[in-house]
């Protein structure tokens, strides 16, 4: 099996070695996988996340996306831009932009072909049922509907791999579960892998397999 | 969408912070192109002074001002003699005090001088000024303010002198002067037999080399320059211009303040959507760019508001009546170009810093931001 994601003894601390959150994490995701981290606040699941997409550095260990070593820096846009997508808890869109402009930012990133990717932002907005709000200023969207826009968002480009950070921690329970249904469907049709981070366990048994966290370490897994 | 949309949102949603960056260049331009526009038309003023129908002038070499060039007016009766020259005309610059006017100026000069025949007589006629004579003609401005007119006198210095004509002139300087018959200046001044400059005017398909080969050969202690070379070597112009540039310069140094302190506050205010950038791809680069970018839209906005703040406070200002003439204001292109350039290295510069900073944001840190 072609493996998606592998960390191999991950330490990462703050405040100049004070506090450390990852204390030799290992983990790999198989391709297509979708993976919840678990734990409760504060154990190291966003940390992970961030460690595996490039955004924060590691102190010392190795971490893998596809052919690419994320340690390397030169290495992190070219992975940002074409193999990863991100979701937050807050959706962090512009909000003097339409939700089709904030769509598109990641285009401005690669200088992307823009009849292709207005052609994938309506696809996508299809998928996620936002097509009809693509014109509206993101002040005048529901909080479901900007989260939905993260989503579309983070699959602009494609990437095989999407992190999610609590991307249902922000939303009340009916749009949990619509948002939770949606990432989860357009994961497994697009065959791409999904690490998700959630203290929800509900959310987590939905997954292909549970990686517990617990004060920067993994201390189990569950299928 | 493109990197250019993003600037142009970014600065149209904090209208205020922008429109006080933008105020910031737009003093700093309108400052540079007044002061360079203003000392520009005087210097005009007194370029056409000299020129007068004249290609060249004549003046005593290394004087710091024509005021103390003394050049021997039989040096004009021989240039008059030489085939290359038309005509040589001396001119004897003078301040002189008149009653609650301690500065005025004072032009002696030829009745063959064309100067005077320029002007627009509004009083008196052009005969009446001879070069025997002591009558006075007074520039229209000079005849208001010294409460003058034909067939009065005037005290100017220590002599009373009839006032045989006043005269409308084109330029402020010779509109607010008093031209006086050359003996009557040189005797008032105790400089007989000399002037200040001659002007020479060439004979048909000469050169004004042969003046200076004439002037070396037979006046070494004279220098003969035609009039563009004679402004572009001026060390008082080069004072006048180079003050004005410096003061704009001050004027653009705090427009870039506030350019920085607009940029700070864009990049603070919006930390996670750079950081969020960053996360979509956005390289280092890239956000450095969309700072730059933002940071010169401010400074063309402000270039053009300056430039338009600086052309109608000089339109204003030349219609207060009490400068009428002495206000010239000249906005070449090279004025324009100077202060764009300046207005777009203020940009950079005052971007440097937010652009520094914003590029380097750590996304994960930034998203942690409260």
């Amino acid at each position: 099996m072609t493996r998606q994601v592998w960390v191999e003894d991950v330490w990462k601390s703050f405040d100049r070695g004070r506090i450390e959150v990852l204390k030799g994490v290992s983990l790999t995701v198989p391709k297509g996988e979708i993976v919840a981290l678990c734990g409760t606040s504060g154990c190291g699941k966003s940390t992970l996340l961030n460690v595996i997409s490039g955004l924060e550095e590691v102190d010392r260990g190795n971490v893998r996306v596809s052919e690419y070593d994320v340690v390397q820096e030169s290495t992190r846009i070219d992975l940002l831009r074409h193999h990863i997508g991100y979701v937050f808890q807050f959706h962090h869109l512009m909000p003097d932009l339409t939700l089709a402009e904030n769509c598109l930012v990641p285009l401005v990133a690669t200088g992307g072909s823009r009849a292709e990717g207005i052609n994938r932002l309506h696809e996508l907005a299809k998928a996620t049922g936002v097509e009809h709000r693509l014109h509206q200023r993101v002040r005048e969207l529901s909080g479901g509907e900007r989260q939905r826009g993260a989503l579309v968002r983070s699959l602009m480009n494609d990437p095989e791999l999407l992190l999610c950070d609590e991307p249902t921690g922000a939303l009340d329970e009916s749009n949990r579960e619509k948002v939770f249904d949606l990432l989860l469907d357009l994961v497994r049709s697009r065959g791409r892998t999904l690490v998700l981070a959630t203290h929800d366990p509900d959310l987590a048994r939905r997954c292909d397999r549970t990686v517990k966290m617990r004060d920067g370490r993994i201390e189990g897994e569950m299928n | 969408m493109s990197l250019w949309r993003m600037i142009f949102t970014n600065l149209r949603r904090h209208r205020v912070r922008t429109a006080i960056g933008a105020t910031g260049i737009a003093l700093g331009v309108a400052t540079m192109l007044s002061v360079v526009g203003l000392l520009g038309g005087a210097v005009k003023m007194f370029e056409r002074i000299l020129r007068s129908d004249a290609e060249m002038v004549v003046f005593e070499r290394n004087v710091s001002d024509l005021f103390f060039s003394n050049v021997d007016v039989a040096v004009a009766e021989e240039l008059e003699k030489q085939t290359f020259v038309k005509e040589a005309q001396p001119v004897l610059f003078t301040i002189i005090a008149a009653p609650e006017r301690p500065v005025v100026t004072c032009f002696g000069i030829r009745a063959a001088d064309g100067r005077l025949r320029k002007g627009e007589w509004l009083q008196g006629k052009a005969a009446d000024f001879t070069d025997d004579g002591r009558g006075v003609v007074l520039g229209e401005r000079a005849a208001d303010f010294l409460n003058a007119k034909v067939g009065g006198s005037i005290e100017l210095g220590q002599e009373t002198y009839p006032v045989a004509g006043v005269a409308r002139m084109e330029n402020g300087f010779e509109n607010g002067g008093v031209f006086m018959p050359l003996l009557t200046c040189q005797k008032a001044f105790h400089k007989e037999g000399v002037c200040s400059v001659i002007t020479v005017a060439l004979a048909d398909g000469h050169a004004s080399s042969e003046v200076k080969d004439w002037m070396g050969a037979n006046h070494a202690k004279l220098s003969a320059l035609e009039n563009e070379e004679f402004s572009r070597g001026y060390s008082q112009f080069k004072i006048m211009k180079t003050t004005a540039w410096v003061v704009g310069g001050c004027a653009f140094l705090l427009g870039g303040l506030s350019v920085t302190n607009t940029m700070i506050l864009s990049v603070f205010s919006r930390i996670k959507e750079i950081a969020i950038a960053r996360v979509c791809g956005f390289s280092k680069g890239q956000v450095a760019k969309m700072i730059f970018g933002e940071s010169l839209m401010v400074s063309a906005i402000g270039t053009v508001a300056g430039w338009g703040l600086s052309s109608a406070g000089l339109w204003l200002l030349a219609k207060v009546p009490t400068l009428q003439g002495y206000v010239e204001p000249r906005i070449g292109w090279q004025e324009v170009a100077g202060a764009m350039a300046l207005a777009a290295l203020t940009a950079i510069a005052g971007a440097l810093y937010p652009a520094w900073y914003a590029a380097n944001l750590k996304p994960a840190e930034a998203l942690r931001f409260e």
